[in-house]
């Protein structure tokens, strides 16, 4: 139990750290950041990886997550850096 | 054993550097100048993150290389040929798929033996959050993609909107169930039950919220899926996941208070309440004769102007106008016209919508100005080019208490000494609302097709 409430400090240390970051961003850059930050919720194939296998259903869970996170995980680094690449100065 | 113990300490040392990398990768996100940089780095931070996890795995190494390599071929290949105008939809589906990936780790922990209560309660939070995020994001994609016209109102939105209703209930009784196990009436196949109930509820979420609210449905479904992440997070023990989940709860979250603000409504207004009926819309009869104006005229305004401001909306988009909207622009600054861009923060469908056009048809961005920038100085503008927008520039925001977009910022075109108003018809925007602007003496209604009608006047400014 202590383990939680210490990443649950962690947790909400994070959050406070994110709003602080990102509380003043130009609008031109809302939407990259959006997809940017979507890639980022792609770690959930880190989660994935840690995932057991104790039998069949236990393996298709595990396949489907990683399948899933890695479309988000490339899907959306790459449509972030194509958008990123439009935005230019001349 | 000892092994084992040095692996997790040197993975937990690694998960820190890719934490700190992912803080600062967000952070340059934040700046034009470095956020090219800024991508890589969250990048290179989720490939160190998940590579050092490999370290240590149970899974069969087949079913991990299938899943990545697939799942990289497919997000790949749909980022490479997705169009610029469909960026929208793009996200709201990757978002979906980082949702279902939270939404299946949650179940798979939860057919493990020996869950704690607290535990058992943090799984059914995950499946929640991440459930309603995977089936609330694929509405939202059809909604976008306008594959899907449901809306408000209809019998089957209704269904599923009392879906997400008992979906409330529903969690706190899976979450208490094994605690109260002799207290409440057991139901024997409640975790299917309520998978099912999840995904319907994320549709009843999203199927009542209408097009021009989009954007603020993005950026919070975007916050959700990096909450569910860190809920997982907590779930394995896993403080990378906390962190890079927090990350986005909160740069989603933030997204979500801008655009809420720029209309000036709550957020709970904006998903449970909608726009009042357009009924009440009657009450300003300020109705005059619209003036309309053919592209030649126009050409003639725009030759002798000498400062000229576009305002864009979700009609340009619509249009694909974006592309002879630069042209002309660049056509006017050759004329000796001063060219700027007035972006309003919900104008389109998602967060920074036209700057992402406007950016593909290559106008560079420090042109693109936000309302407070050129609202102060719009007496000075010549003529203002109102593409496919309306709700943005409706002047009852600032002038008519009572309308239901009363107190909305907007950008004040109605200032400006002739105001061009580009449009397929006199229909009233997605707030259904009236605009007065279109009445006003200094406006001009050039009706038809966006993209024709500035392609007419380029082609007049080549001649």
């Amino acid at each position: 139990m202590e383990m939680y409430v210490l990443l649950g400090f962690v947790l909400l240390l994070s959050i406070f750290l994110g709003l602080e970051l990102i509380s003043k961003v130009p609008s031109t850059l809302h939407t990259p950041l959006m997809s940017g930050a979507n890639a980022i919720s792609g770690i959930a194939l880190v989660g994935a990886l840690m995932l057991s296998s104790t039998g069949q259903m236990q393996d298709i869970l595990a396949f489907g997550a990683i399948l899933f996170a890695s479309i988000n995980v490339f899907g959306g680094y790459l449509v972030t850096n194509r958008m990123l690449s439009m935005f230019k100065k001349k | 054993m000892e092994n084992l113990a040095n692996i997790q300490v040197i993975q937990n040392m690694v998960y820190i550097i890719s934490s700190v990398m992912f803080i600062l990768g967000i952070k340059m996100l934040g700046k034009e100048a470095t956020a090219v940089k800024g991508n890589y780095l969250s990048a290179l931070a989720m490939f160190c993150a998940v590579a050092i996890t490999c370290l240590s795995l149970e899974i069969d190494v087949k079913i991990i290389l299938a899943g990545v390599l697939l799942g990289g071929l497919i997000g790949s290949l749909i980022a490479i040929k997705v169009k610029m105008t469909a960026i929208p939809e793009m996200v709201a589906l990757f978002n979906g798929f980082g949702g279902l990936a939270t939404f299946l780790i949650a179940w798979s922990q939860f057919n493990e033996p020996d869950n704690s209560l607290f535990q058992h309660a943090l799984i059914m939070l995950t499946i929640y959050i991440g459930g309603i995020t995977f089936s609330g994001s694929l509405i939202a994609y059809g909604k976008l993609s306008e594959k899907l016209k449901l809306g408000k109102g209809s019998m089957i939105t209704n269904v599923f909107i009392s879906f997400f209703y008992i979906s409330m209930p529903a969690l706190i009784y899976v979450v208490v169930e094994p605690s109260l196990s002799g207290f409440i009436p057991q139901v024997p196949s409640y975790f299917s039950i309520f998978l099912v109930l999840t995904l319907m509820a994320g549709i009843g979420f999203v199927m009542p919220i209408g097009g021009g609210d989009m954007p603020v449905v993005i950026s919070l479904l975007n916050s959700l899926s990096g909450i569910a992440a860190a809920f997982a997070g907590l779930l394995l023990l896993n403080n990378v996941l906390i962190v890079a989940g927090s990350l986005v709860g909160a740069s989603g979250l933030i997204l979500t208070i801008i655009m809420a603000k720029a209309m000036n409504r709550t957020i709970t207004n904006i998903l449970f309440v909608g726009y009042a009926s357009s009924g009440q819309a009657a009450s300003s009869e300020e109705q005059g004769e619209v003036k309309p104006i053919t592209s030649d005229d126009a050409y003639l305004i725009l030759e002798n102007a000498s400062s000229v401001l576009v305002v864009p909306g979700y009609g340009m988009a619509v249009a694909q106008a974006q592309h002879v909207v630069r042209e002309m622009g660049e056509l006017l600054e050759e004329n000796g016209t001063e060219v700027k861009y007035g972006i309003h923060p919900v104008a389109g469908r998602m967060p920074g919508h036209m700057n992402v056009l406007l950016a593909e048809a290559n106008v560079s961005y420090d042109l693109l100005a936000e309302p407070d920038d050129v609202n102060p100085s719009m007496d000075t503008i010549d003529v203002a080019i109102v593409i496919g927008a309306n709700d943005v520039v409706n002047p009852s925001a600032t002038e008519e208490e009572g309308s239901p977009i009363y107190g909305m910022p907007i950008i004040e075109v109605h200032n400006a000494k002739t105001v061009f108003v580009l449009k397929r018809s006199m229909s009233s925007g997605f707030a259904g609302v009236q605009n007065p602007l279109f009445f006003r003496e200094n406006t001009r209604m050039l009706f038809g097709d966006a993209k024709e009608s500035i392609g007419q006047i380029v082609a007049e400014f080549k001649d």
